[in-house]
């Protein structure tokens, strides 16, 4: 049932290099740690040096507490700024070449998400190497999987660069645990300034259900939903099973859901314990965000649906009628 | 005040319906004979730089591509939908095999300063490498500001405000100009291009370069060692009832009972 590229990563083999030293870059809000830190960091402790994590942000001592705290992290350098409101990378970049100047890391990580994808190739670009993006695997110090074309193909590459910069994926590493007991360093950021961007608001989809990347249950619904109000439905069920709710591009575009919800090769990447799929034919760029699910359920009334072909169950079956009484079937217990 | 002069990246991929097959030597993906066209994103920056010039916010719009000759087609594409002229900065096979994001910013970068550029807009990704890196790595060698994940673009007074697709929802930053914009998929619809147009697009102008007329060193950094199949997922049973897939999922501990 394990699948994709799981298996090879189990075999991956971690070389143990004494120079190696990773510094890994924590995103959060300046109240809590994202999740896929934790992850990104147990990647970095793959690499087999010493680990230091830079926590920088408006005012951020608490989560560079909380990072002390994880395992694996020995050193935190905690960077304060007003110019770090938003997280800009056109702030962030200049913290973090002062930092690598000063500390000469070999390898640089991020999570693979909008914040990490924005600030990785500007500060490459700095240092004059070319990034690796949202890496599935670690061989060795300098060769990294990943998945290219959807994730149709999976190529492994060996970077010559000087130092390694690299974005993790955080669903094919584990989130590092607690129990570190790391020491935290201020870093003089004083001198920098920022005034080629400037942060204005977020909007924020609202919800209590868990995160979309790191749930255990994902239920999707897609252009078979047919409307924003028939994602009821999915989110009833949802709350029954403690699950996230994702939806296809086609339910995105069609504007039955926001489009922080969209699974896929342009959306989230996720690999639930469970994915549900509702009313989703399986197109390729949909498949890309969700087939190293471990169960693949697809609810669909179309017996040709794509997506069957990667389904673990299958159920043809109008939506209208087999969400509902799922429901109730678990309601009932 | 004269209008923004635009550049867009525009990348020639593997067509995003095509199912891509891996190599059997594992070097690489077939190509040959495979259907390309224009990447994606690339071609909703090529809209939305064409809705600036309509609006008398763009003057000029200069479509570029790096790549072998097949490039141009893409480029004529570009000028079709409405690019005013192009740039193909033509890589030989050898160089492009080893071509990394890194290597298109450093060009890129160079002709928005010979150009005079005041806006980069590319894709924010492209579908073959699924880098998601050009953008920011040129906005950083020019030391201009970057937007990401584009999915609304106004302009202010010698600043753009940039709603961005973030993980959580949307986010607004404002960007001085010149900047670089990446594109998301909900920033516009992209346009088709008339027959009229294809035809007036042959004789837009085309400029011919090469990446030593930059002086960009192409050397690569990345060695591919393979690129191979993913696993293929075992196939699954149809359930009749769902009774029956609820009882399965229960069985085996993924939900609660």
């Amino acid at each position: 049932m394990l699948s994709g590229v799981r298996p090879t990563l189990l075999r991956t083999v971690v070389i143990l290099k004494r120079c190696n030293s990773t510094l890994v870059i924590a995103e959060h809000n300046n109240e809590t740690l994202a999740p896929i830190t934790l992850n990104t960091v147990r990647a970095a402790t793959r690499l087999g040096g010493e680990v230091s994590c830079l926590v920088a942000g408006n005012q951020c001592a608490k989560v560079a507490e909380k990072v002390s705290k994880v395992s694996g992290v020995k050193k935190v350098l905690l960077a304060e700024s007003p110019e770090f409101k938003g997280f800009l990378p056109e702030a962030l970049t200049p913290a973090v070449f002062t930092v690598q100047k000063q500390f000469n890391y070999t390898h640089i990580l991020a999570g693979a998400t909008a914040f990490g994808k924005g600030l990785i190739p500007r500060l490459a670009a700095k240092l004059n190497v070319c990034p690796i993006s949202e890496i599935i695997g670690i061989k060795d110090a300098e060769t990294f999987v990943r998945t290219i074309y959807a994730g149709n193909a999976i190529q492994t590459l060996k970077s010559a660069d000087a130092v390694k910069l690299i974005t993790v994926r955080g669903t094919a590493f584990e989130a590092a645990a607690e129990g570190g007991n790391g020491e935290i360093v201020k870093v003089p950021v004083e001198s920098i300034s920022n005034t080629l961007a400037a942060f204005e608001g977020q909007e924020l989809s609202k919800s209590d259900r868990p995160e979309l990347t790191s749930a255990k249950i994902v239920i999707s619904g897609g252009r078979g939903m047919k409307s924003g109000e028939n994602f009821q439905l999915l989110y009833t069920l949802a709350d029954k099973l403690g699950a996230a709710v994702g939806a296809s591009r086609a339910a995105v575009d069609a504007g039955f859901v926001p489009n922080d919800l969209q699974v896929g090769q342009t959306g989230k990447i996720v690999a639930p314990d469970l994915y549900i799929a509702v009313g989703i034919s399986g197109a390729i760029q949909h498949l890309a965000g969700m087939k190293d699910s471990k169960v693949i359920v697809a609810i669909n009334k179309d017996p040709e649906a794509p997506i069957f072909q990667v389904a673990d169950y299958g159920i043809v079956e109008d939506l209208f009628k087999a969400v509902p009484e799922m429901t109730a079937l678990i309601e009932k217990k | 005040m004269s209008g923004l002069r635009v550049l867009v990246g525009c990348k020639r991929v593997i067509d995003y319906a095509v199912k891509i097959r891996v190599k059997p030597d594992k070097t690489g993906v077939l190509t040959d004979g495979v259907k390309h066209s224009l990447n994606p994103f690339d071609e909703i920056a090529i809209e939305e730089a064409i809705r600036l010039k309509e609006k008398n916010i763009a003057s000029e719009i200069i479509a570029v591509s790096c790549g072998p000759p097949q490039c141009q087609e893409v480029l004529r594409t570009a000028m079709a939908m409405g690019a005013d002229k192009a740039i193909h900065v033509e890589v030989d096979p050898a160089t492009y095999n080893g071509m990394q994001p890194m290597h298109v910013a450093k060009i890129l970068a160079k002709i928005a300063q010979e150009n005079k550029i005041d806006l980069v807009l590319v894709g924010k990704q492209a579908i073959d490498d699924d880098a998601n890196q050009t953008g920011q790595y040129m906005a950083s060698l020019l030391d201009w500001p970057q937007a990401t994940c584009a999915s609304k673009i106004e302009k202010t007074d010698g600043e753009l405000k940039v709603v961005k697709e973030i993980d959580g929802g949307l986010e607004t930053v404002r960007v001085k100009l010149p900047a670089v914009v990446s594109v998301d998929l909900r920033l516009n619809e992209p346009r088709y291009a008339t027959l009229p147009n294809i035809m007036k697009a042959k004789k837009k102008p085309l400029e011919k370069k090469k990446p030593e007329d930059y002086g960009v060193d192409m050397k690569a950094t990345h060695q591919v060692l393979s690129v191979e199949e993913p696993a293929v997922r075992q196939a699954g049973v149809k359930v009749e009832t769902v009774e029956e897939l609820v009882k399965k999922l229960k069985e085996q501990g993924l939900i609660p009972s």
